[in-house]
């Protein structure tokens, strides 16, 4: 049973991995002015999302897609990080070490603030407190810290170091945020920088920076993870081998537009949906600049692996319930032709039989709207669409919001105010008829419209029956609430 | 790091060159640990104060000289004896240079008499352009020998050089469908009783199994490991073992220095 589990999702993943290399779509960053190096995980207040980067300052999002600068952190330094504990924030960074000034005699110091917005009158930084340091000559650089709240005991755990040495691992208070008195450093890596610890299913990953950064489109930057059943260690990778020995299976790497992906930090959504922030050392997109990204976090195995963010293309939208696909709920059209018969020569030329195509079929569609449904696969024009961006319309956390129309036309999906789903001839770019979609941890899919007409709640496409799809709350636990997009 | 920002104070300018890609500048870090070494001509001038003050330096505690005849492999099967040369200087401000063409132009050049050949001695020197360089015979503490602390140790250059060791593995019977196993910070090139075993190319971490050679037959008696690491920013290091034909690693055999 368990192997079964293991290789469908394997398979979702290496299928969702097939299709997204087909895709055209060149969305892989942030859009605005993402330019950033060393984020901070990201943090929510007040219905905004903050990522803290080197130098101090950092970026600000009303919506997780569109960022742009005005986080205000004190300190200078480099690669803060950050965690919400309570109703406080804690912000951990790197005054010096790193190489800053030429030596590895860091220093990383702690500081809270009760909100991250530097307009509210609360905003007000603590005075900092020195958690870790380095001589300079010792075997580590206290540089890039990483905050663990450890869910199953509420510790608060810090990583820190780089290339120079020893990545280690020291416990902090997570009442004042100093170092727990008496607290030994213990090293728990080499080869790494940027690193930080996340917790599941129980285990203890130590994500960490391999290769080189800061040299553009050339910056070698990857993501890597080795895992322990305690948090003290050992972290070791999907071969046994130990970080300490340089061991580490890779997260992610360079790819599409994007090079040199560094500085890992969970973004749990709940419901299923995990992202990974980073920076790319290069957007190629962007003029090879330093930027944010996010991007999905998916599970294979035991072990974190970065999803695609979602490719423009078209698509069967395939319900993972019964592996039927949602369609215009038209007549169907019979291709020319049927059985060839038994018995024929088998010498005849072989010769293609062309596929049906939307100007066979549309003229006798209804113009105006026309309820959607769910149907076995033909590769039929009414069961393809075609899934863009729309320019403009913002988004939601990793991802822009996407107009989905049938192939070829503008007839356009749209939640109705009795939350179900129809199309409707003509994509206005009402809120109805923008959707987001996230890819889910097991590799499948959530898809929600922005919003249900005269609701409040947050709904997303469901298979109520094989083939009838609604909107409904999402269950990560069922398959009535997964798709997945296969590029046609 | 919010890269529009266009006044910038000194120290911030620092931390910019590091965050940001050094965007149009031509030199490389190899990790923000090493910025030191991103600029062949200031580096050693921006030598932090605590290293100036550095004034014991020393190889312990990563190394130890060698005091028995020989030794056997540690538990998983590193080989922790070797003869090190004192660092040749060889700068370069990138490790995303040592292309596999870079490396064996680099490695084939001869820097001292008798290079692929030699068995040296313990305190034994070789002239090497205008500098005279020792060679030490090291037991290191670790499983990886480090390299950078090696350097470090004896005042000699830390970045934009390469190494030459070599060690004699002693093996009481023939082994065959052997493999070497090594990994590098940064690239590096290996030889089994003068053959080519192993090459690692560009800009790499050291991580155990990182490049394994072709099957190889570990000689009966005395075979003779030599290698060559080349550094340019950063720390540098090697660790060295075999596997057995089942991946185990090879433990019945002795390391010496002769």
């Amino acid at each position: 049973m368990e192997i079964e589990v293991i290789m469908k999702v394997r398979s979702k993943i290496i299928a969702t991995a097939l299709f997204s290399a087909c895709f055209t779509g060149t969305v892989t960053a942030q859009v605005g002015k993402p330019f950033i190096h060393d984020p901070s995980t990201i943090m929510e207040c007040e219905g905004k999302y903050y990522t803290f980067g080197t130098g101090g300052g950092g970026l600000i999002s009303e919506d997780g897609w569109v960022w742009k600068g005005g986080a205000v952190r004190p300190g200078g330094g480099a690669a803060p990080d950050a965690i919400k504990i309570g109703d406080r924030y804690l912000i951990a960074y790197g005054a010096t070490g790193g190489g800053l000034g030429g030596g590895h005699n860091g220093r990383i110091l702690t500081m809270w603030n009760t909100t991250l917005d530097p307009n509210s009158p609360d905003f007000n930084y603590s005075e900092a407190v020195v958690v870790a340091s380095s001589d300079g000559i010792e075997d580590n650089d206290a540089i890039d810290p990483g905050l663990l709240l450890d869910p199953t005991d509420g510790r608060l755990w810090m990583t820190y170091g780089t290339y120079f040495g020893f990545i280690r691992l020291i416990e902090l208070d997570p009442a004042t945020g100093k170092r727990v008195e008496g607290n030994k450093a213990l090293d728990i890596a080499i080869d790494c920088e940027a690193t930080t610890l996340m917790y599941r299913d129980g285990w203890y990953y130590l994500l960490g920076t391999h290769g080189t950064c800061c040299d553009g489109a050339n910056s070698t930057y990857n993501i890597v993870v080795g895992r322990s059943r305690k948090v003290t260690g050992p972290y070791l990778d999907n071969i046994e081998r130990d970080m300490l020995k340089g061991g580490g299976k890779l997260v992610v790497a360079a790819g599409g537009r994007v090079v040199g992906p560094g500085h890992f930090g969970l973004w749990d959504l709940g419901d299923g949906v995990q992202k990974m922030s980073c920076h790319y050392e290069a957007d190629l997109d962007q003029s090879g600049r330093s930027v944010l990204g996010i991007r999905p976090l998916l599970w294979k195995n035991g072990w974190p692996v970065a999803g695609d963010n979602f490719k423009e293309g078209t698509y069967e939208i395939e319900s993972e319930r019964r592996g039927y696909a949602l369609e215009l709920a038209v007549d169907f059209v019979r291709m020319p032709g049927g059985m060839r018969g038994f018995g024929r020569n088998t010498d005849e030329p072989v010769k293609p039989v062309p596929s049906q195509e939307l100007a066979d079929v549309i003229n006798a569609w209804p113009t105006g709207n026309i309820g959607v449904r769910i149907g076995d696969y033909m590769f039929r024009p009414h069961q393809k669409w075609t899934i863009t961006a729309v320019p403009d319309a913002g988004g939601y956390p990793g991802g822009p919001y996407y107009k989905i129309v049938i192939a070829g036309t503008e007839r356009a999906i749209a939640a109705t105010s009795e939350a179900e789903v129809i199309t409707v001839p003509t994509f206005t770019g009402a809120p109805e008829q923008l959707w987001r979609i996230d890819q889910l941890t097991d590799g499948t899919y959530r898809i929600m419209p922005r919003v249900v007409p005269g609701s409040n709640e947050n709904l997303a496409l469901i298979s109520i029956g094989d083939s009838t799809p609604t909107l409904a709350k999402f269950d990560m636990s069922s398959d009535n609430s997964k798709w997945n997009f296969k590029a046609q | 790091m919010n890269i529009e920002r266009k006044t910038l104070s000194l120290a911030v300018i620092s931390v910019i060159f590091i965050g940001l890609g050094l965007q149009g500048c031509s030199v490389t870090s190899k990790g923000k640990s090493d910025i030191t070494s991103k600029t062949d001509g200031t580096a050693k001038s921006q030598v932090d104060a605590t290293v100036r003050s550095d004034t014991a330096r020393t190889i312990a505690p990563y190394f130890i000289p060698v005091t028995t005849k020989t030794m056997a492999p540690d538990s998983d099967g590193f080989i922790k004896r070797w003869l090190l040369l004192e660092p040749i200087s060889k700068p370069n401000r990138s490790n995303t240079v040592f292309t596999d063409s870079y490396i064996r132009t680099a490695f084939a050049t001869e820097y001292f008499p008798n290079q692929f050949t030699v068995l040296p001695k313990d305190g034994e020197k070789v002239k090497v352009g205008e500098k005279e360089l020792k060679w030490h015979a090291l037991e290191s503490t670790n499983f990886n020998v480090k390299l950078f602390r090696f350097a470090y140790g004896l005042r000699k250059e830390i970045y934009g050089v390469l190494f030459w060791a070599v060690t004699v593995v002693n093996s009481p019977e023939e082994v065959k469908n052997a493999r070497m196993a090594v990994g590098s910070n940064s690239a590096s090139m290996w030889w089994l009783n003068g053959k080519e075993a192993v090459i690692l190319s560009g800009d790499r971490r050291m991580v155990m199994d990182d490049c394994v050679s072709a099957r190889l037959t570990l000689n009966k008696g005395k075979n003779i490991i030599r290698g060559a690491v080349i550094n340019g920013p950063g720390m540098s290091d090697f660790c060295v073992r075999f596997l057995d034909e089942n991946g185990e690693p090879i433990k019945g055999i002795t390391i010496s220095c002769e």
